[in-house]
């Protein structure tokens, strides 16, 4: 069934085909009349019948006779035989379109339909399904109605498993096979079935796809079962929170606009125009139902009862990693608060595979209140000098530890023996590009769960250099490597306090801005974002990045400086959206406006919706741009910058654009470097 | 035999071609001749068909080895030629293609009780390749439709201990395979794909292997290809079914080029996929190897071609004054005119196949002219230039040599199972699946090439040894006792046959060729191989079956068949 080509069709078998065509159609106007007028007499359902033999893709025939069994049954009611004769007539047209085109999404649902009926005989279900399989062992909807008549005789999950065993055996490139091995493995696993303990099933497994993956480490079908394999090593299913800002002990300051006395530089301070700041809390995997009954706050501030807690995602869902709550203080007067944050002590927050957050967790950090010294300055945000060393002594790198401790929660010995056997086998196939990429994505894994500091970070040099291969060996993958080896890097840069401090300084000008600098790494991809939350000010200049995803979870940042990378469009800033605080944006020398979006084969010329465009100020005076700059125009909206450099870009060539950024962005004070107004 | 009627005599008696001898190569030359048009008197002495191919019952094999391993019965007296004969008559005589026959029947109550069950091979081992070259002639010449296959399950390569490892010569082998580690499954398999990628209808010179090395020892090509000594055994005898130890650098006898490693790879890959319902790359006829050449018989008999059993040739007449006539048909025939049936009726035919045994005593050779002997080449070199050997056995055996499979191939590589091995020993395992023996028992066949008859039958002990209880002599039973305790239950003989056999090749001598005797390789390429090329000299260039027009069109004729077959 698989890898036969194509023949071209010689001239009598087009003229058979046209035969055919012909009579297809006399069939299929006669039907579509029976079934508009409701005609469920034998004659109009045989007509059905041979319309489906012919052509079993013909949904609407699958449909009516659906519509003609009911029709049948409810006037007959109570004879159990004239029920079964119906339906297994039904089956027998199923089985005989089945023959005719065994990939007919119509015919299998519309068997699942007449065996949900439940009168018919299952038995013989397995039976021709065994005949289909052996036929073609990799048809997917074979196994998917497989599944469903499985559930429905209560064949042991066991059974099954060995069913998948024997397939595979047979012929191991079969992703079927493997797929439905890990869903019977899931459940067997998630319900402690006897003999299922993960930490003997596992390394059991990984031995079966070792000698799938070094028989034909080409093979991709193994592949995936690996990587579901290493997913069951690595992650646990319930949620867990991987880092919040403040962290746990940590002291910050708070302040309204302005310009502080650089007196306490140890912490960061935070400065607000609306008395209020952030509180985010990151989780391991997208959560849904943080609120303020899942969610308690201790704390002498007053107002916060019912906070309010937003998503931070991109995807407009109510599930994400991030959450984050704006806590409300009063600036009036210098003053000190201990804030105690505790979640999960009620049930609520439920990972999107339905786990609950389940393992109490409490912190608690202090909160200074302090009075603005000066105005705040005009001047615009310099990226080459005004910066200070980084004070190796402040709180503000707790987050590293937090993850650590989360992890010791786990049952972590034998995953950790499981994934050394691993790295010890994979390095054998190290010169396949597969072994290099397994090897390198579990080296990563050991590398997050093992707590032992001595060997901690020792693995990153080798991970980095596996990509660095791959990419060097495997051009056509070359993106998909190099995003990977920015994540690993920044993973080592954020791996230790001393690593990561390397990087960190402070910005003297404007209130000691705690900044972190990752300019001129040749990134891809920003990652490791959960243990930055802490960071204002964030140099990303002269890297390779396409978008800026990730950092919308930065909610602090207020200064971002992109200049000098790839990015191509306004589409690709959206993260920036979710960050209020930010003030200073510099997106120069990037691409944007090189590759303009094709709008033409859009119903509207904009995704923009034409009343939201007119009820806007700017929409109302130059409707004409909603048109040309509507991805700009979606992300600018949302930004207070008072600092903006775009110079560098193909879109900024005009004056027509400068204009149109000062309607959208009324706040600006700074364009490329010039001041406005002056 | 001598209780039968005597044959009504025969009519016509004038034929294109003459052959003696239902073996492989008889059958498959007799099938062409007479599906290209050609009239074919097919003889053979003994009363059943396939000669040394043939399929027999224990006592009809016994009674075939003992028959062809003495000395020739003294001639019959040539029955007195008719008055006026112009013809010379050179009495054939039989010579013997085994010895060293030794049969042993240690059960014979059960076997007598199912004697007439048994289809044993007379030349075991013996399986066919799906993508052979027989089988792509049986399906051109429409014989298949007489003979049905059945796979063979699985194979083996054993050793010293008695192990047996299944042989991993597919991706799903591999997969499964317990014994190899890992890394091995790895190397095998690139190695597999490197030759598939060869082997692929391909122009990208970057995916074949170099000119250069194929001009290489196979055997260092596989060192090259960096395989470890396990897997390069593997496939130089499990897989290649090499005979000669390719290590062995002092003989370097049968040392194989990559070309040909390649090509015998490319059999067996070829094979593993080409019928659907076939297990692995090996089948094996069902009622034995006997059906391949009945199966060919059948297809000469619908075609016209006359078939007369239990009839022995006795002389070949050649024409006696060659030199004084210039008629052209004698110039034709280059001496050659017919034979005499031991009948005693004389037959005339252009051309003359033989069966390797018959031959022309030496001292009739003196009395002839020059050409008479040129006539007779056929007879003159062989008689005792090849020493080539292969040593059979027969084992019929209550159980298996491995749980759970019935037809299975074991291949001993040299030197695993004593360090002189010089050849690699193979066994196969029938059962009654294949309808050659009652059920709960199997046929064992082993052969391994040898230079003497010891040193074959010390090879054959050895490996029968490993696999099977050997019966011991009642006085040293009590030694063996203790041996047994620590090897698991092994199959017990009932009976045994052991015997070495000449190979003796076919020849092509103008009028009169020869036919070659069973090979001792473990299929019949090289057999078919000869036959083809003995046709293309007998008949010109022309095309062994020319290609059936339609599958219809062959029933039908089966039909109208010419000429009965003889059962």
């Amino acid at each position: 069934m698989h890898g036969r080509p194509r023949k071209a069709s010689k001239p009598e078998e087009e003229a058979a085909s046209d035969a055919k065509a012909t009579k297809l159609r006399s069939l299929q106007s006669q039907f579509m009349a029976n079934h508009h007028d409701k005609i469920y007499t034998n004659e109009a359902i045989e007509l059905s019948t041979k319309l489906l033999e012919i052509n079993p893709e013909a949904y609407t025939a699958w449909n009516y006779r659906k519509l003609a069994v009911e029709d049948r049954l409810s006037r007959i009611e109570s004879d159990q035989n004239l029920v079964k004769s119906i339906l297994d007539e039904e089956l027998n047209v199923v089985e005989s379109a089945l023959r005719q085109n065994f990939k007919s999404y119509g015919a299998w649902h519309h068997r699942k339909w007449v065996l949900s009926k439940g009168h018919s005989s299952i038995g013989n279900e397995l039976r021709l399904l065994d005949k289909f399989q052996r036929l073609d062992s990799r048809n997917f909807h074979a196994w998917n109605y497989r599944r469903f008549v499985v559930e429905l005789t209560n064949r042991s999950e066991q059974d099954e498993l060995q069913y998948t065993d024997d397939m595979i055996s047979n012929n191991f490139s079969n992703y079927s096979a493997w797929h439905n091995r890990s869903v019977l493995l899931s459940s067997l696993l998630a319900r402690n079935a006897d003999g299922f303990i993960p930490n003997k099933k596992i390394p059991e497994e990984y031995d079966l796809i070792h000698n799938a993956i070094f028989t034909d480490p080409d093979d991709q079908s193994g592949w995936f079962y690996h990587l579901w394999l290493l997913d069951q090593t690595v992650n646990v299913e319930t949620p867990l929170l991987t880092s919040s800002w403040p962290s746990h002990g940590s002291s910050i300051i708070l302040s309204g606009p302005g310009y502080l006395n650089g007196s306490s530089s140890n912490f960061t301070t935070f400065c607000s125009e609306s008395d209020s700041f952030p509180l985010i809390l990151y989780f391991d995997q997208a959560v849904g139902g943080v609120s303020s009954s899942t969610v308690t706050i201790d704390a002498e501030l007053k107002g916060n009862e019912d906070l309010v807690w937003e998503p931070v995602s991109n995807k407009n869902s109510q599930i994400s990693c991030v959450w984050v709550a704006r806590l409300k203080y009063f600036s009036s007067k210098p003053c000190e608060y201990k804030v105690k944050v505790r979640l999960g002590n009620s049930p609520g927050i439920v990972s999107s595979r339905g786990c609950t957050f389940s393992a109490p967790y409490e912190f608690v950090f202090t909160a200074h209140v302090h009075e603005i010294v000066k105005d705040s300055q005009e001047g615009t945000v310099s990226w080459t000098d005004g910066f200070d060393i980084w004070d190796a002594q402040s709180k503000d790198l707790n987050p590293l530890v937090i993850l650590d401790q989360l992890n010791a929660e786990m049952d972590v010995k034998w995953r950790e023996a499981a994934i050394l056997e691993e790295v010890k086998c994979f390095r054998l196939l190290s010169d396949s590009k597969i072994g290099k990429l397994s090897l390198a994505r579990l080296l990563m894994a050991y590398e997050a769960m093992i707590s032992d500091a001595a060997v901690k970070g020792i693995h990153y040099e080798e991970i980095l250099q596996l990509y660095n291969d791959l990419m060097a060996l495997d051009s056509s993958h070359y993106q998909y490597y190099k995003d990977a080896h920015s994540l690993v890097f920044l993973h080592k840069v954020t791996s230790s306090t001393e690593s990561l401090s390397r990087h960190l300084f402070r910005y003297r000008d404007v209130n000691n801005l705690v900044c972190l600098r990752l300019n001129n790494l040749s990134l891809s991809r920003i990652a490791s974002v959960e243990k930055l939350l802490f960071i204002q000010m964030l140099d990303l200049s002269h890297n390779e990045l396409h978008s800026t995803e990730g950092l919308e979870a930065m909610q602090l940042l207020s200064c971002l400086n992109l200049s000098h990378n790839r990015i191509r469009s306004f589409s690709a800033l959206d993260s920036l959206r979710h960050l209020k605080q930010l003030r200073v944006l510099d997106v120069s020398h990037n691409h944007i406006g090189k590759h303009s979006v094709d709008t033409t084969r859009y119903l509207c010329a904009s995704p923009l919706s034409n009343s939201e465009w007119i009820q806007d100020d700017v929409g109302r005076q130059k409707p004409g741009m909603g048109t040309k700059y509507w991805d700009a125009y979606f992300v600018l909206r949302d930004l207070n910058l008072k600092q903006f450099n775009i110079a560098g870009n193909i879109i900024a060539g005009d004056d027509e654009f400068n204009s149109f950024v000062l309607q959208v962005v009324p706040t600006l004070v700074w364009l490329d470097g010039q001041k406005l107004g002056s | 035999m001598s209780d039968l009627p005597p044959y009504p005599p025969l009519d016509p008696c004038n034929y294109d071609l003459i052959v003696v001898g239902t073996g492989v190569s008889e059958s498959v030359l007799a099938a062409a001749a007479s599906s290209s048009g050609s009239s074919v008197l097919h003889l053979d002495p003994n009363p059943f068909y396939g000669s040394h191919f043939a399929s027999l019952s224990l006592p009809d094999l016994t009674s075939f080895l003992h028959s062809n391993s003495v000395s020739p019965p003294p001639p019959l007296p040539p029955p007195p030629s008719p008055p006026g004969h112009d013809l010379l008559s050179v009495d054939l005589v039989s010579r013997s293609l085994y010895s060293s026959v030794e049969i042993s029947s240690f059960e014979s109550e059960i076997l007598e009780e199912h004697s007439r069950r048994f289809n044993v091979d007379l030349c075991g081992p013996r399986v066919v390749f799906c993508a052979d070259e027989s089988i792509n002639l049986m399906l051109k010449s429409g014989s298949n439709n007489y003979v049905e296959f059945k796979s063979i399950d699985a194979s083996f390569v054993g050793d010293s201990s008695g192990e047996l490892r299944s042989v991993p010569d597919s991706r799903a082998a591999i997969f499964k395979d317990k014994s190899l580690t890992l890394l091995e499954k790895n190397q095998l398999m690139k190695f597999f794909k490197l030759v598939q990628q060869h082997l692929a209808e391909s122009d990208d010179t970057t995916l074949k292997i170099s000119e250069e090395d194929m001009e290489t020892p196979f055997v260092d090509f596989l060192a090259k290809m960096r395989l470890p000594p396990k897997i390069k055994s593997i496939i130089l005898y499990a897989i290649a079914m090499l005979d000669y130890d390719q290590d062995n650098i002092e003989t370097y006898r049968g040392l194989l080029k990559t070309k040909e490693g390649l090509d015998q790879l490319a059999l067996y890959i070829k094979s593993m996929g080409r019928f659907s319902n076939a297990l692995g790359a090996l089948i094996y006829p069902i009622y034995g190897q006997g059906e391949l050449p009945q199966a060919f018989c059948r297809r000469a008999a619908v075609k016209g071609s006359i078939y007369v059993l239990r009839m022995p040739i006795t002389a070949v007449l050649l024409d006696k004054a060659s030199e004084l006539t210039l008629d052209c048909c004698r110039l034709e025939t280059g001496g050659y005119k017919g034979v005499r049936l031991a009948s005693g009726q004389e037959i005339f035919s252009q051309k003359l196949i033989l069966d390797p045994c018959i031959t022309v005593g030496l001292e009739s050779m003196s009395s002839l002219t020059d050409q008479q002997k040129e006539t007779l080449q056929v007879f003159v070199p062989k008689a005792m230039s090849s020493k080539d050997k292969v040593a059979r056995a027969i084992c019929i055996i209550k159980g298996s040599v491995k749980t759970d499979v019935s037809n299975a191939l074991i291949i001993y590589p040299p030197k695993s199972l004593f360090p002189e091995q010089l050849t690699a020993i193979r066994v196969l395992q029938l059962g009654s699946g294949l309808a050659v023996c009652p059920a709960d028992m199997h046929v064992l066949y082993l052969s391994t090439l040898c230079d003497n008859d010891d040193q074959g039958k010390e090879a054959l002990l050895s490996a029968m040894s490993t696999l099977i209880g050997l019966p011991v002599p009642e006085n040293l039973q009590s030694d063996s006792v203790v041996e047994n305790d620590t090897a698991e239950a092994k199959p017990t003989v009932l009976w045994r046959a052991l015997y070495v056999q000449e190979l003796v090749k076919g020849e092509f001598g103008g009028t009169i060729s020869s036919a070659p005797s069973p090979d001792g390789n473990l299929n019949y390429n090289e057999i078919v191989e000869s036959a083809v090329k003995l046709h293309e000299q007998l008949m010109g260039s022309e095309e062994l079956f020319k290609e059936e027009t339609s599958p219809e069109h062959t029933t039908e004729e089966e039909t109208d068949g010419g000429a009965e077959i003889e059962d």
